[in-house]
């Protein structure tokens, strides 16, 4: 499998995980662990940003583990760059996972204030790594922005859905020149196997590991599946047929002829 | 537009029959729908046709909840700042007419009692006042924003409803929340509850929630109080009402809470009794009806009683709280607003969380996620 590669840092595995809604830290870690994820995305808000010993933190701390700050809770650009240059200040980290959703029901990313977010933030020296609708055309110009990834949805945050917006999807990652991570949506692994099938350089996964009755167990089968559907990419997928080969072939009468 | 003009096309009578007349068939469609349901649906979730459903009801509730909240409680304490109030509430502790000590917290006294709610763990806060707009008005709000605002991730307020831009000012100041409960919505009966004060005007506390929205603010709670009028209607009234606001004001989040009467100085007898199955039911429906909407419930509510509710839909509790100005430093049992029904301490009532296999999230906000 080939390592992917954004913005110079190498990461072996392809699936990223999230922080969230696991019933404690510990079965977090233990999870994380198990997906043998290389980063890991946190929400500023749940953590103490100024506090050493914040419990999050103490147990995402391990050599192979980045951490991948995010935004959710903003509504602005404005709001955005301002959490995003305090969180850089306290973590010690360039990387993040620009989330702007006013809408905190779906939480649909804004795509017009992610655009402007990203524009600063990317001047600003930070590696953004932008959540958004499975656009092609803002993928497009996030790119021209200084993204150093792109992060369409599959579908809303959450919901487990699957690859709802395949058809997009497909045409991102024909277009992208930077790297192209599936986040939320994907509920199974047969999921996460599919956007990698597609071409998807990685995918997030946090709800379908946290919320499952074994999230460890669950963790591992999203890593088997994550690397099984890469593996697939790369090994070039045989073309899918509608039907068998025709009986009669349409050029056989020149044989005849 | 308002919700007082949504409000308008609903009659109470009516309504009322129309969840009474809510069949078992209308209960299994409901159960059964994929998708998400409609304001119909929750009246049939709420319906005395729902009762032998529960079982099922609370199943589908608590796998909403995890899915949308994962494993996790998120805790609060309430502050009081203030029991002075011009108000004459029949129900109420702080109601005008009570002859009870009036205090008001000054600046020394608020950090008195921030700093023990501090080093129980506490990051999210929730001010709490009677109506007098002298004593704790907007100004006096400002005041103990600035106060608190480096002291917490996030303050929310349950205070007298106030103008666009008074709840403007005060979002600027690091308000977060505002959870103003409509007590009733039958209008008949409104005036009867609320005698005299600034809160005898229905449509005023009607539109609460449009000028919270107007203002920015990021979460709008809601609520009736249990016990006043029947409360399938009411309840439907608030659903209508959070169904209203979502569409309206599309980037604030909800919150629905559930007051249910207790024993308080003045004893008011509920009219309308609310069992511990019908708030369960209650509660199932509303995340059932709403994926996303929060439930909180206080310490009103027994210890058994919320241990229990922790998997079946509730996303916020509080924890040992006071609901008496000062009571953090200096209990006064005479100045409670209610009668705390759940006294344990937070690291008691962590621990029982931590034990249903859910974590304590004490922190879910950053001020500087809200820059001024």
């Amino acid at each position: 499998m080939e390592p992917l590669i954004i913005q110079g840092r190498e990461f072996s595995s392809r699936l990223f995980t999230g922080s969230g809604k696991f019933s404690s830290n510990q079965v977090m870690e233990e999870a994380v662990l198990a997906s043998q994820s290389e980063l890991v995305t946190v929400a500023l808000k749940r953590i103490d940003m100024h506090n050493e010993n914040d419990d999050m933190i103490a147990h995402l701390k391990h050599p192979h583990l980045h951490l991948l700050p995010n935004t959710s809770g903003v509504r602005t650009a404005k709001e955005a760059i301002f959490a995003a240059q305090l969180a850089r200040e306290a973590l010690g980290t360039n990387w993040l996972k620009l989330e702007i959703h006013p809408d905190p029901k779906y939480l649909l990313a804004d795509g017009e204030e992610t655009l402007a977010a990203c524009r600063e933030l990317a001047k600003d020296g930070f590696i953004v790594l932008p959540y958004i609708q499975a656009d092609p055309v803002l993928c497009k110009k996030l790119e021209d922005a200084g993204a150093a990834a792109v992060m369409p949805l599959g579908a809303p945050i959450g919901t487990n859905m699957g690859l709802q917006t395949r058809d997009f999807l497909r045409i991102i990652i024909e277009q992208s020149t930077v790297p192209v991570v599936v986040d939320a949506g994907i509920g199974a692994p047969s999921h996460a196997a599919e956007a990698m099938e597609l071409g998807a350089d990685a995918v997030l996964v946090n709800t379908a590991i946290a919320v499952s009755e074994n999230p460890v167990a669950m963790a591992h089968a999203f890593r088997l599946a994550v690397e099984a559907g890469r593996i697939a990419y790369e090994a070039r997928l045989a073309p899918r047929l509608d039907k068998a080969d025709a009986s009669s072939p349409l050029t056989s009468f020149l044989y005849n002829l | 537009m308002t919700f007082f003009d949504i409000f308008q096309q609903h009659e109470w009578e009516t309504t009322q029959a129309s969840i009474y007349a809510k069949t078992a068939a209308d209960v299994e469609r409901t159960l059964a729908k994929q998708g998400k349901r409609d304001l119909e649906d929750f009246k049939a979730l709420i319906s005395p046709a729902a009762q032998p459903y529960l079982e099922q009801m609370a199943v589908l509730s608590r796998q909403l909840t995890q899915k949308r909240f994962g494993k996790t409680l998120q805790l609060y304490i309430p502050l009081y700042l203030s029991n002075e109030c011009t108000n004459s509430c029949v129900y109420c502790g702080f109601r005008h007419e009570n002859e009870t000590t009036r205090i008001t917290l000054n600046e020394a006294q608020t950090l008195r009692e921030a700093t023990v709610i501090q080093q129980m763990g506490f990051e999210h806060l929730l001010l709490v006042t009677g109506e007098h707009p002298r004593q704790n008005g907007p100004d006096y709000l400002k005041k103990m924003l600035k106060l608190l605002r480096p002291m917490f991730a996030q303050i929310s307020l349950e205070v007298a409803p106030m103008k666009t831009e008074e709840y403007q000012s005060l979002v600027d100041e690091g308000a977060y929340a505002v959870y103003v409960y409509q007590e009733t919505y039958n209008a008949g009966r409104y005036a009867g509850y609320h005698p005299r004060g600034k809160k005898a005007n229905m449509q005023f506390r009607l539109e609460t929630g449009d000028r919270c929205g107007e203002a920015g603010m990021r979460k709008i709670g809601l609520g009736c109080l249990l016990g006043l009028e029947d409360w399938r209607t009411d309840s439907f009234f608030t659903a209508l009402h959070l169904n209203y606001l979502e569409k309206r004001w599309w980037q604030s989040r909800f919150s629905v809470s559930f007051p249910r009467i207790r024993p308080f100085e003045g004893s008011f007898e509920p009219n309308s009794i609310v069992t511990d199955a019908d708030l369960l039911q209650l509660i199932c429906a509303y995340r059932i009806f709403n994926e996303e909407v929060e439930i909180a419930l206080s310490t009103r509510e027994r210890p058994a009683f919320r241990d229990n509710l922790v998997q079946l839909g509730v996303t916020t509790m509080s924890a040992g709280s006071r609901t008496d100005p000062g009571g953090y430093t200096e209990n006064n049992k005479e100045l409670e607003q209610f009668a705390i029904s759940d006294d344990r301490d937070p690291e008691t009532f962590t621990t029982m969380v931590r034990s249903k296999g859910y974590e304590v999230v004490w922190k879910d906000w950053d001020m500087c996620l809200q820059t001024r």
